[in-house]
């Protein structure tokens, strides 16, 4: 059994990561991260909604009929954004406003239904909850990574805007990376988001055949040691 | 879906191998580029050179990168030609920093992750330029006062140092040195509400058709881009359907209303409208590649660039125009394919 929870895992952290395997969520993903405390806390929000709706998606799965589970399930995952925004309303005031139309979006996010639909609807509440954990956590690091990125590249910052998440203290977290720096506004920019997702998927995909060719090489030479 | 789109190879009578095309444009390039530093000074020598270096450095790491091999790419002269084209669009005086951004955003994004010569669907020196004018707006718009007008101007030494050190010999600030360009100059003051022929009057940046020593450059330009098309390495579709479009829209509104739209001289000859004609819409990599198409393609450019001008947020519209029409080259060729002898032209068997 714990295989099968380290596969769900990986599966969400790496493998089947939403942003970068998935490419689902794009529209918070490119819009929010241009900057690190953005692109978290957009993050977190959406992996809270993301394992509530899974776990209550797979508690109420054996009760709803398939022919209306669509309809059931949006609306579950939209009292739950509506419950999240209100939350982040009345406690990250400033953070909301910044996030601004993109905390309500998070309902239309591709991610949250399709978890429901692929994975939370055919499996018990312990296994979904760790799809989901493992999924919002995928997602989240994608998110805090190109924020960082177009944060460090475009301002010259890092964790700018700290206290608005952590509270006063936080203020120190901020790094000036780059002193006297004139910004570069590509990255702040749609199109950087855009530039930065592409290289983070290229990343990826050369860490894989990386890794794989590692691999094949080992067995090849585990092959040869076992046919001497 | 663009399956039947026109591709090479185009083994006709090909008129010049790679190399001999790309040293017949820059050498096309050559008069003007030497009429633009005397006019602005050693800034543009050294942006030339600098670009140049940087171009040919990316292309090497590249390369080696990607596995290819490194003479036949590095001696077929397209990132010499896109370092020129692309120093040619900057300011005389722009620091290191910004020369080196922009060539190596042109040469490592825009044409080597996009697969090399060849590939690439925008013009990598527009992309390189785009970056930067989206990126830094303020240091793309000090541009000098041409020599004619100069108070001050710079020798080697002081281009250099202010070029890699941001330092100026003591008593010139940047303003003293800078002005706005013609096209900048006549879209604020439209903005502010005078016509025309005051502006051209008033201000003295302008001379009788653009602006004052400008047009030197510009008529080069022409000259070069008119040998291009008698030695064939440019087909004359794109530059004539480009200028065409771009004077028969900016007469339409000149005729309509001739104290707030400048001339359609003024449009041939301010900006980069004839830079872009001749020597960038005519990339044959991103370009259009039948003859209709080019047409199309090029007529689309005039327009796109009148429109941004007229009502858009920068002063000058034409890397814009041709990036755009860049992405519409492979439908206009999906629509323009030349029928086939013995098919009905309507595509299919």
């Amino acid at each position: 059994m714990s295989n099968d929870y380290s596969d769900i895992a990986r599966n969400g952290l790496w493998s089947n990561n939403v942003a970068l395997v998935q490419i689902l969520g794009l529209c918070p993903l490119l819009a929010v991260t241009n900057t690190t405390i953005n692109g978290l806390g957009l993050g977190l929000a959406t992996t809270l909604v993301l394992i509530a709706s899974n776990l209550i998606v797979s508690s109420i799965r054996n009760i709803v009929r398939p022919e209306i589970r669509l309809p059931a399930f949006v609306m579950i995952i939209a009292s739950l954004v509506t419950a999240i925004e209100l939350a982040m309303n009345a406690w990250f005031h400033e953070l909301f406003n910044i996030l601004g139309i993109f905390i309500p979006l998070i309902v239309t996010n591709c991610a949250i239904l399709g978890r429901a639909e692929s994975f939370a609807v055919k499996n018990p509440p312990l296994p979904a909850f760790v799809d989901a954990l493992a999924m919002g956590i995928g997602f989240t690091a994608v998110l805090v990574v190109l924020g960082a990125m177009r944060e460090v590249i475009g301002s010259g910052t890092l964790f700018a805007n700290a206290h608005l998440m952590f509270g006063e203290w936080a203020s120190v977290l901020t790094v000036t990376v780059i002193k006297e720096y004139r910004g570069f506004l590509l990255a702040i920019l749609p199109p950087g988001a855009f530039i930065g997702l592409g290289i983070l998927i290229a990343l990826k995909n050369l860490v894989e055949t990386r890794s794989e060719r590692i691999a094949s090489r080992e067995k090849q030479s585990t092959a040869v040691a076992q046919g001497q | 879906m663009f399956k039947k789109a026109l591709s090479s190879p185009y083994i006709h009578n090909p008129p010049f191998s790679t190399r001999g095309m790309m040293f017949r444009v820059i050498l096309a390039l050559l008069p003007a580029a030497a009429a633009y530093a005397w006019l602005f000074g050693w800034g543009v020598v050294v942006n030339m050179l600098l670009a140049t270096g940087v171009a040919l450095l990316c292309e090497a790491i590249m390369l080696a990168l990607r596995g290819r091999p490194l003479q036949p790419a590095i001696t077929d002269g397209s990132a010499i030609l896109t370092a020129l084209l692309l120093a040619f669009a900057l300011p005389p005086l722009a620091p290191w920093w910004l020369t080196t951004i922009g060539v190596a955003f042109a040469i490592v994004v825009a044409k080597h992750l996009y697969g090399g010569l060849g590939f690439n669907p925008f013009n990598p020196a527009i992309i390189g330029y785009v970056v930067l004018l989206v990126s830094f707006p303020r240091e793309l718009t000090l541009w000098l006062l041409p020599a004619q007008l100069a108070e001050h101007t710079l020798d080697p030494a002081a281009t250099l140092g202010y070029v890699f050190g941001a330092t100026l010999p003591s008593g010139l600030t940047i303003d003293a040195l800078t002005a706005a360009t013609p096209l900048d100059a006549m879209k604020t003051q439209l903005g502010l509400g005078h016509t025309t022929s005051e502006i051209m009057a008033n201000h003295p940046v302008f001379g009788l058709v653009g602006g004052k020593g400008w047009i030197w450059i510009d008529l080069l330009l022409l000259a070069g881009g008119v040998w291009l098309i008698y030695r064939r390495v440019i087909n004359w579709h794109i530059p004539v359907a480009t200028l065409g479009s771009l004077f028969a829209i900016s007469s339409l509104f000149f005729v309509l209303d001739p104290q707030h739209s400048p001339s359609p001289l003024f449009h041939l000859f301010s900006g980069a409208a004839i830079l872009g004609a001749f020597f960038i819409a005519t990339d044959p990599v991103t370009a259009a590649t039948s003859n209709l198409g080019r047409l199309w393609y090029g007529a689309g450019i005039g327009v796109l660039i009148y429109v941004i001008r007229s009502w858009g947020g920068f002063p000058d519209g034409v890397a814009f125009a041709v990036l755009l029409m860049n992405m519409a080259a492979p439908t206009i060729d999906h629509y323009t394919k030349p029928r086939v002898y013995g098919h009905d032209g309507s595509g299919d068997a």
